[in-house]
């Protein structure tokens, strides 16, 4: 982990929705350009750490985060940092594909408009394409890019959710359990398009599936009851653990 | 019968409590149980039905009105000099005169004045005000000799319609025996006819319900329903955005809502009241007018629309505002651009049906002066005028048989209306529904 720089540093991150403490004092660094798989039973509080990276928390009621974490070196619990600008800079794909009731190109064009990242329509028209054919979903799409945004299949409407995610430009790219609803067909799909994703930004990915885990990601991170158990190269987490909890969730002895 | 076998053949090896007696009894309880319910859907639309059949069938006749043809002598010399530079002048009793001299023309032989004051009272005394405005819009009638439509009065036209019975004494009845003969006379001359109401839609009241109409009370109804959706509409939603999309939950925002929904729930003579004390005696805006009554009504209205809002904005999905707000949209624009357009269908209903309610309510308008009686037909919202569900207050008052008929007519303006905002309301729902 020491080769590469951290491209977000979290420090002592504790985290309470109301009276129910979810996380405890975690520490992770995230590395530029890789993938980080997060990993762990349901409820571990592997999703409510995602939601922290980008501030996704502030709009829960009653959740209190405290502790620090980094974007490129600058602490984005701030006051001065505004959590909208925050946002367009740390991406986030949901569980459950969401794409608006929208057509496809309004889909993709609604980021780069409201931060005024278009000067001009056919710059606009650009970005959509490059997002679109980003997320690998340009090919099916292209002739009907005025149609609805729900009329697509459960996978196509999660790449769009990706190729809106990536239109704003973000540096960081949150995905929260992406194919827990999708077929093993789209979900190939995505896992392809997370690969080619990791040469332009750096992937947080929150998933059930180890085999997901061990087929996308660079680095896995183990939770467990709120504590970061183990981090470290996805290899010798799969094979060598050093935590007898990580090597009883990995052999399927609980979770 | 076919059912039961297999039931019993899926049942053979199960406990002797699954005999086929036991089904039997759990089949015909499941059948009485579906009874009731159709048994209660009869009823509540056989209700609905008779009620429709019984204001039908006493409004249907007041669509037509009968009319008698009189030719009227407008020569000169029936004019003063003042009349013949400016017709507006013109006084209703000298055109009661003209039209009675016409009258006394087709009944030569009725002499004596008590029987002459009857033939007369078989025109409408608002006839002249039809030849008046007759004889303003076209100065050149006079000097000739017209032949005109004039409504008959009340008496006569429920004669026509049967609503007067012969059988009844002449003494007990409104319509006597010479005004019948004098009236089967004019009929087989040809001129009586039963002509379309058009009074009815183009007049405001009147105290002769010949003449009466509905115009009034429904510009006076559209005044109020504007005042009330321009003021309620936007309160409204933008009340239940901020407490939907904004306000944090706590006790006090708690207090606020049980209020709200309190408040949805307080009798509507209350808000009259209401509008009595502070609207009118505190500031003393203008009694009878549809400004005031368009405000009480909104106080009604508000919490309606706030609820409604506010569930409709609960109802559009959590991704949805998920998905905006990890784009990095800040919340107003997630409301603006997501939240709001997703929820406006439903916000929408629920504000044609908070107008509907506002337009079909009564006791309010009572309090505030909206009962008066009321001819002009009001031109501005301060102007003072009723509303449709009061002028049929009004006029079920009345004690004239011909205000009945006209009565009904007006509930069925009034349904009519009620029932075109109710459908707009359901092709709205059906138009936008889950669009997610």
């Amino acid at each position: 982990m020491e080769d590469s720089i951290p491209k977000m540093r979290v420090e002592n991150l504790d985290v309470s929705y109301f009276d129910k403490q979810a996380l405890f004092s975690i520490n992770l660094d995230i590395t530029k350009n890789n993938i980080t798989a997060l990993i762990g039973p349901s409820g571990c509080g592997k999703s409510t750490f995602l939601r922290c990276l980008n501030r996704m928390n502030d709009v829960i009621d009653g959740c209190v985060v405290k502790g620090k974490v980094e974007l490129d070196g600058s602490t984005i619990y701030d006051q001065r940092i505004d959590p909208v600008t925050l946002r367009a800079k740390v991406g986030i794909v949901f569980q459950k594909p969401n794409p608006f009731p929208k057509s496809i190109y309004d889909n993709v064009a609604y980021g780069p408009r409201i931060h005024g990242l278009a000067n001009t329509n056919s710059e606009l028209d650009d970005i959509v394409e490059k997002s679109l054919i980003r997320a690998g979903l340009w090919d099916e799409v292209k002739d009907r890019i005025s149609d609805s945004g729900t009329s697509l299949s459960g996978g196509q409407q999660q790449r769009l959710c990706i190729a809106r995610a990536i239109a704003v430009n973000p540096q960081v790219l949150l995905m929260d359990e992406p194919c827990s609803a999708l077929d093993p067909i789209a979900t190939a799909r995505i896992e392809e398009l997370m690969d080619e994703l990791r040469n332009r930004y750096t992937i947080v990915i929150v998933t059930h599936s180890m085999q997901q885990a061990a087929r996308v990601a660079q680095y896995t991170a183990f939770f467990h009851m709120g504590y970061l158990v183990e981090k470290g190269a996805t290899e010798k987490m799969f094979t060598t653990p050093d935590d007898k909890r990580t090597q009883d969730y990995i052999t399927g002895r609980f979770g | 019968m076919n059912n039961l076998d297999n039931n019993n053949q899926l049942t053979d090896e199960s406990p002797s409590e699954y005999s086929s007696d036991r089904l039997l009894k759990r089949q015909k309880k499941e059948k009485r149980f579906q009874l009731l319910g159709k048994l209660s859907v009869l009823a509540s639309v056989s209700f609905l039905f008779i009620l429709f059949i019984s204001i039908i069938e006493k409004g249907s006749s007041a669509i037509r009105q009968s009319e008698v043809l009189l030719s009227i002598d407008l020569s000169t010399e029936n004019f003063r000099q003042e009349v013949l530079m400016d017709p507006k002048k013109i006084r209703g009793s000298e055109l009661n005169k003209l039209t009675r001299n016409s009258l006394i023309k087709l009944f030569p032989n009725v002499q004596s004045r008590s029987d002459r004051r009857m033939l007369y009272s078989l025109i409408s005394s608002g006839a002249r005000h039809e030849l008046r405005d007759r004889i303003i819009q076209n100065r050149d009638l006079i000097g000739g000799i017209i032949s005109v439509w004039l409504p008959l009065s009340d008496d006569a036209d429920m004669y026509l319609k049967g609503n007067i019975k012969k059988d009844v004494p002449s003494n007990l009845r409104r319509f006597k025996d010479n005004q019948i003969s004098w009236l089967d006379q004019l009929m087989s001359d040809g001129l009586v006819r039963k002509s379309f109401n058009f009074r009815f839609f183009t007049n405001g009241d009147s105290r002769e319900p010949e003449i009466a109409g509905t115009l009034g009370a429904l510009i006076g109804s559209f005044f109020t329903l504007l005042v009330t959706f321009l003021i309620s509409f936007p309160i409204g939603v933008m009340a239940a955005i901020y407490l939907e999309e904004f306000s944090p939950k706590n006790r006090f925002t708690e207090i606020i809502e049980v209020n709200i929904n309190n408040l949805a729930a307080v009798p509507s003579i209350v808000f009259g009241l209401l509008g009595l004390g502070v609207f009118l005696s505190f500031f003393e805006f203008p009694r009878s007018a549809p400004l005031v009554g368009g405000m009480v009504l909104s106080l009604m209205t508000l919490p309606t629309i706030i609820i409604v809002s506010r569930a409709s904005l609960k109802a559009v999905p959590g991704s949805i505002r998920e998905a905006a707000l990890g784009l990095g949209a800040s919340k107003m624009q997630m409301v603006l651009h997501h939240v709001l357009p997703l929820g406006m269908p439903g916000i929408l209903t629920g504000g044609i049906l908070g107008m509907a309610r506002a337009l079909g309510e009564t006791a309010p308008l009572l309090m505030i002066g909206m009962v008066a009686f009321i001819v002009d037909i009001p031109t501005k919202i301060d102007d003072p005028s009723t509303a449709l569900p009061v002028q049929i207050f009004l006029w079920a008052d009345s004690p004239e048989r011909a205000f009945v008929e006209r009565t009904s007519a007006a509930i069925m303006l009034l349904l009519f209306f009620l029932l075109t905002m109710n459908f707009v309301a359901v092709l709205l729902r059906q138009k936008f529904e889950k669009r997610w």
